[in-house]
């Protein structure tokens, strides 16, 4: 108990502010406490919540990246485009076109950072630009709505009828949510290769005099996180029933934040997935809470950023400065 | 060359090495060296910086090919020279200095991590990974929780992990590079106990420290390198510390104790009654201008937190401050500089110097305000004040742009020095100022401490080390436990009996 709540620390205080932030919600409106706006939360979330698994295995690899988001909206236009020209097609092959594109579009980032030794961050503003900039030149900032029937057709997977007539429902993004979010977890946690990119993020000096293959780990992690903005690109595509060039731009940040709330560490070697999903549900619990008490979408931004700073504040404090008896002595003698 | 006895009885040894040579630019690294490991023993290396131990590991852990001509037998097999792969199939490892360890993984994962490094990806077996780590953590006697990341471990523990996992490697030679350099003395004993479990379970173990204390507790025979060159090799009884020092600098140091009349000199600081409970307790001193007062007792007595209070980086609960006939009060250390008071931190790597930052301006920062013209930093003021202290410490630097971190021990600490005597100073503390310096930069250390006191200032020097103290400073005082449980007066009592006193 002692050792889970030591080692755990940042998802247990999380879990906390997200626990006060419902039971006031609870009091405060009465949609909140509800099935269907749980499962509201969740079918919005999903999104989110596939960026942040990714952008976690980049930062638990000690890089960052600024452009997942953007490149999928390149993905959502090629996706889109390619459809339109092949004609037809499915769910799969949505996914199978939309995880490869994004794939290459974050091998073009480690290739950067691991080719030329340029470091994470100012390789992926750059890729920013270039992605967004590629995309707006030629797109001209047009939107695809025309998408093809299957993509913007809403698929329930589970329904069930509230006592005041509403439907509570589970649809597709939420499965295709939980598959990437269970494969990324066992990614990082059950596989050599998983232990091999906290290591590498950890110490990389210590990871190289292993025999680490360095190169690897960055195509690793950065494909990864492309397979995922992939993903979610067609999947907001899905959601929002259309492909809009700039749809996902500045969303970065909100993820970061997010993923950082979670307790993954900018600099590597730090990171869980459920820490990763908490930190996006404590966002969008936020968002969700004062849209249902009428406050002013202006102040949204306003008040989902004193929320982060509170919960960052509160998990950076140490636990056994909270809870003085759970430390341990130091040395044995 | 170092004969051998020819008694049968004398085990072959794990590893002998003879006629190695490296040169580096034009420099002769290594020149003609042998060195020998018996299978179990653990045997020290000592020399200064420079002196070629590091570069001797290298070659025995194939980091560095020697020149043609070189003879290594290691386990019954002659190679000319080694590869880092041979080595480590070998079973010879090295602990790093920086450990090179995973702070945020399991102490499991840290020792096993052999396991899943490979080719291609595999499934982790985490059940196997704690197997093998509990195995190599009870061959050192030693339990810890190994499903506990490796960061909530104090560094002496990390030591042990580092260890555990040279030995899942199946170690038969194990290099410890300066592996007591941040730890406190009861940390250092129970790492030299793993290091005799080692040892006692067949491994050989190589043992490099600044430390001679240490070095002659541990080891069964000491290998001297000066220049490059071997000087010996001696059983460690019958050496003493100032032994080994004069075969490590070719010098002998004179050591005698301070005699400098003080009972007219005016006072500098008076201390009455200083108190933080749960630190210290009751601490009345004074120093005289132009003495040194020395300090010892063992870590955790007080000492540091004495010295951060009289900086003004903490608040005494009771008690007075008299500084140069003034009561002085402190807000913060700001207040603490301004009234002439300078401290010198005991960790010097991390606290006292910025280590990527210029020489110049790691001398300077300290007395910004000196340096100003028109509201600007000066950089002609700042180059002679830098100057003026290069010169009086005889720092030894190449440029005074380059970065602290490029100069050795003993140099980094003159510019820590030098930093703080830069703020016109009427107290100087220095806290452990020899920690990671060089036996013979250390007299240069001392030198500089004795003329700085001659000079006016009044010098209080902590130490754990007796004999630093004991022959650096006009008296000393004995701290334990937060209270000062002695003092005495070099010369008057005998070494042998302060030392007694403090590590009873």
């Amino acid at each position: 108990m002692r050792r889970f709540v030591r080692s755990h620390a940042t998802e247990l205080a999380l879990l906390a502010v997200i626990a006060v932030i419902c039971v006031f919600l609870s009091f405060a409106t009465d949609r909140f406490f509800t099935l269907g706006n749980a499962f509201d939360l969740l079918n919005t979330s999903s999104v989110n919540i596939i960026f942040a698994v990714g952008l976690l295995v980049v930062l638990i690899a000690g890089g960052i990246d600024i452009s997942f988001a953007v490149a999928a909206s390149v993905v959502q236009y090629l996706t889109a485009t390619v459809l339109g020209w092949v004609g037809g097609g499915n769910w799969i092959i949505g996914l199978i076109i939309a995880g490869a594109l994004g794939v290459v579009l974050g091998c073009i980032n480690a290739f950067l950072i691991h080719g030329f030794r340029i470091i994470s961050i100012v390789a992926t503003i750059s890729t920013f630009n270039i992605f967004f900039g590629l995309l707006m030149f030629f797109t001209g900032g047009v939107s695809i709505y025309n998408l093809p029937d299957w993509l913007t057709t809403r698929v329930v997977l589970f329904e069930r009828e509230m006592a005041d007539g509403t439907w509570a429902e589970i649809t597709l993004p939420v499965l295709i949510m939980a598959i990437c979010v269970f494969a990324t977890w066992a990614l990082i946690t059950r596989t050599t290769t998983g232990r091999q990119l906290y290591a590498f993020g950890d110490n990389p000096e210590g990871a190289r005099r292993f025999g680490i293959n360095i190169g690897a780990m960055q195509f690793i992690a950065f494909g990864w996180l492309g397979l995922m903005a992939g993903i979610a690109g067609l999947v907001q595509a899905h959601y929002a029933q259309e492909v809009v060039p700039n749809a996902l731009y500045g969303r970065e940040l909100d993820v970061l934040a997010a993923v950082v709330l979670g307790g993954a560490r900018l600099g590597g070697g730090k990171g869980s997935v459920l820490g990763c999903i908490l930190g996006v549900l404590l966002v969008s619990i936020t968002q969700n809470g004062l849209n249902l008490m009428g406050v002013s979408p202006f102040a949204f931004k306003m008040i989902v950023g004193a929320i982060i700073l509170a919960a960052i504040t509160l998990s950076n404090t140490s636990i056994e400065r909270l809870l003085p008896f759970l430390k341990s002595r130091r040395v044995p003698s | 060359m170092a004969d051998q006895a020819l008694d049968g009885a004398a085990p072959r040894p794990l590893l002998s090495l003879r006629n190695v040579n490296m040169t580096f630019g034009g420099v002769k690294a290594l020149k003609n060296v042998s060195f020998e490991v018996l299978p179990g023993e653990v045997h020290c290396l000592a020399g200064e910086n420079g002196s070629g131990k590091s570069t001797l590991i290298k070659v025995i852990t194939g980091v560095y090919k020697p020149e043609a001509g070189a003879v290594i037998d290691y386990d019954g097999q002659s190679y000319s020279q080694m590869s880092p792969v041979t080595a480590q199939a070998g079973g010879i490892q090295v602990i790093w200095q920086d450990l090179a360890l995973f702070p945020e993984m399991t102490v499991a994962e840290n020792i096993a991590f052999q396991t899943v490094i490979g080719r291609w990806p595999r499934l982790v077996d985490y059940a196997e990974m704690r197997r093998i780590a509990t195995n190599a953590l009870q061959r050192l006697g030693v339990t810890l929780d190994v499903d506990l990341a490796l960061h909530h471990f104090p560094i002496a523990q990390r030591q042990i992990v580092a260890i555990a996992r040279a030995l899942v490697g199946e170690a038969k030679l194990v290099f410890m590079d300066e592996p007591t350099a941040s730890l406190t003395q009861s940390e250092t004993d129970y790492l030299l106990d793993i290091v005799r479990n080692l040892s006692a379970s067949g491994v050989a173990v190589v043992f490099v420290s600044h430390r001679l204390a240490e070095v002659l507790e541990i080891s069964s025979r000491v290998t001297v390198l000066r220049d490059g060159a071997l000087v010996g090799v001696y059983p460690t009884k019958g050496l003493t510390q100032s032994r080994i020092t004069e075969l490590m600098t070719g010098k002998t140091f004179d050591y005698s104790v301070l005699h400098r009349d003080l009972s007219t000199s005016p006072v500098m600081l008076k201390v009455k009654g200083l108190s933080r409970p749960g630190e210290f307790e009751d601490v009345s001193l004074t120093v005289r201008r132009g003495e040194t007062l020395g300090i010892t007792g063992l870590l955790g007595a007080g000492r540091t937190e004495l010295a951060l209070t009289l900086f003004g980086m903490r608040k005494p609960k009771s008690g007075s401050v008299v500084l140069d006939g003034k009561p002085v009060r402190f807000g913060s250390n700001r207040d603490a500089i301004a009234a002439g008071v300078a401290y010198l931190s005991e960790d010097r790597l991390s606290l006292g110097l910025i280590q990527p930052q210029a020489i110049a301006d790691n001398m300077v920062i300290a007395s910004l305000d000196k340096i100003l013209s028109g509201g600007f930093i000066s950089s002609d003021r700042k180059r002679s004040l830098v100057n003026r202290w290069i010169r009086d410490l005889g720092v030894r630097i190449g440029k005074q742009d380059d970065a602290v971190s490029t100069l050795s021990g003993g140099n980094q600490q003159r510019v820590a020095i030098a930093k703080w005597l830069a703020t016109d100073p009427k107290l100087l503390i220095l806290d452990a100022p020899t920690v990671g310096v060089d036996v013979g930069a250390r007299a240069g250390i001392f030198d500089i401490i004795s003329k700085l006191a001659d000079s006016g200032l009044a010098i209080i020097l902590i130490s754990d080390e007796v004999p630093e103290v004991y022959f650096n400073a006009d008296r000393v005082l004995h701290m334990a436990q937060g209270r000062i449980v002695g003092e005495y007066v070099p010369g008057a009592t005998t070494l042998q009996a302060i030392e007694e006193a403090v590590y009873a």
